[in-house]
């Protein structure tokens, strides 16, 4: 066993672990893990088992193996990387349809007597009509 | 088209237009005394929000800065909510003179169209844009009116009157940032009716365009990749 094999063994195991752990005090939901521990695993396996590195680094025409973890590895961050953009652009349009429905609600209840400014709440204690 | 009187509705969308938007609302009042003026004011900073109240027109609050698409998005869900029949968009700045707003209302109110765009470049006025904004204006034109197989002189204006059909279609649909050329394509893929009639503007009042050099280019290039996303996204 290579000395890159051992070091990229150890940080996959970290890494996993630290997903795991993450997910376990709750900072890290599951639905955004996958990948993560995906990318573990994968780089785990092509570590331990070199044959199966060294047999897609010669399929690829890769003249020196260990480089190959470098993709494999590159090519997980890109796929979290985009599936962090797809998730901020969902969250962008949600949040954008929350603040238009707070301002339209706030404008109705206005309309009905009960104004929440929130910025100045001197106002607030000085209108009778809360 | 029924007979009941039309509900009209003008959408002021303002972010930091202190300078300008009292009098955007005094005359668009004076001018168009049967509508209901909503400004929608963008989280400004300024004094925008104490003047536009002041005024006595209807204010919606965003908690914060949204754009002008999200802003523009929010008065078109108001008239939804509130049952408006047409809703008319004119810019906080005071580019859009209130005295036009009849001839960009009356081909809605007809039933001739379900959007109506006001031109600058149909005869009315003067109106001459620098050599560069020209250019990216008439890039636009000759864009969108291949697209939609319809002539479209003025993609970039912001003066606009919707019908019933195109406010709740807005109101689920409306491009973020930059979203008047992209509006139309939207519009056009829906099979809803664009026309154009001509106008006067003015140059802006007071305060600076959203849109400055270095944004320009950044504005074609978004503007350009959205219409064609567009064309090719499921909606």
């Amino acid at each position: 066993m290579y000395y890159f094999q051992i070091f990229s063994i150890i940080g996959s195991i970290v890494l996993f672990a630290l997903v795991i752990n993450f997910i376990r005090l709750g900072l890290l939901k599951e639905k955004y893990s996958v990948l993560w521990l995906a990318a573990a695993l994968v780089i785990i396996i092509l570590s331990l088992k070199k044959e199966i590195l060294d047999y897609i680094a010669k399929f690829l025409g890769v003249a020196y193996p260990p480089s190959l973890l470098f993709l494999v590895a590159f090519i997980f961050v890109l796929l979290i990387i985009l599936h962090f953009s797809v998730v901020i652009s969902i969250l962008h349009e949600r949040n954008k349809v929350l603040a238009q429905e707070i301002t339209l609600i706030k404008s109705a209840l206005k309309e009905s007597g009960i104004d929440i400014k929130g910025r100045d709440k001197k106002e607030k204690q000085d209108n009778p009509r809360i | 088209m029924k007979d009941s009187k039309q509900k009209i509705l003008i959408i002021i969308p303002a972010f930091n237009e202190e300078a300008n938007i009292g009098s955007v609302i005094s005359n668009v009042r004076k001018h168009v005394s049967e509508a209901d003026i909503i400004v929608v004011n963008d989280g400004s900073g300024d004094g925008t929000a104490r003047i536009a109240e002041a005024g006595g027109v209807t204010v919606l609050h965003h908690p914060y800065n949204m754009g002008i698409g999200a802003t523009m998005q929010t008065g078109y869900k108001y008239a939804l909510l509130n049952g408006y029949n047409v809703a008319v968009q004119v810019d906080g700045d005071g580019q859009h003179p209130a005295d036009q707003i009849q001839y960009i209302i009356k081909p809605i109110l007809e039933d001739k169209a379900d959007i109506v765009v006001g031109s600058r470049f149909l005869g009315k006025g003067d109106y001459k844009p620098s050599i560069a904004r020209g250019a990216g204006m008439a890039v636009f034109s000759r864009v969108v009116s291949f697209i939609i197989k319809e002539k479209v002189t003025d993609t970039t204006s912001g003066f606009r009157a919707a019908g019933r059909d195109c406010i709740t279609f807005f109101s689920n649909h409306y491009p973020d940032d930059y979203p008047e050329v992209e509006a139309l394509v939207l519009l056009h893929k829906k099979g809803f009716s664009i026309l154009e009639v001509p106008v006067k503007m003015f140059e802006r009042a007071g305060g600076r365009s959203s849109i400055t050099p270095v944004r320009s280019v950044y504005y074609m290039i978004k503007v350009l990749l959205a219409i064609f996303v567009d064309l090719l996204k499921r909606t």
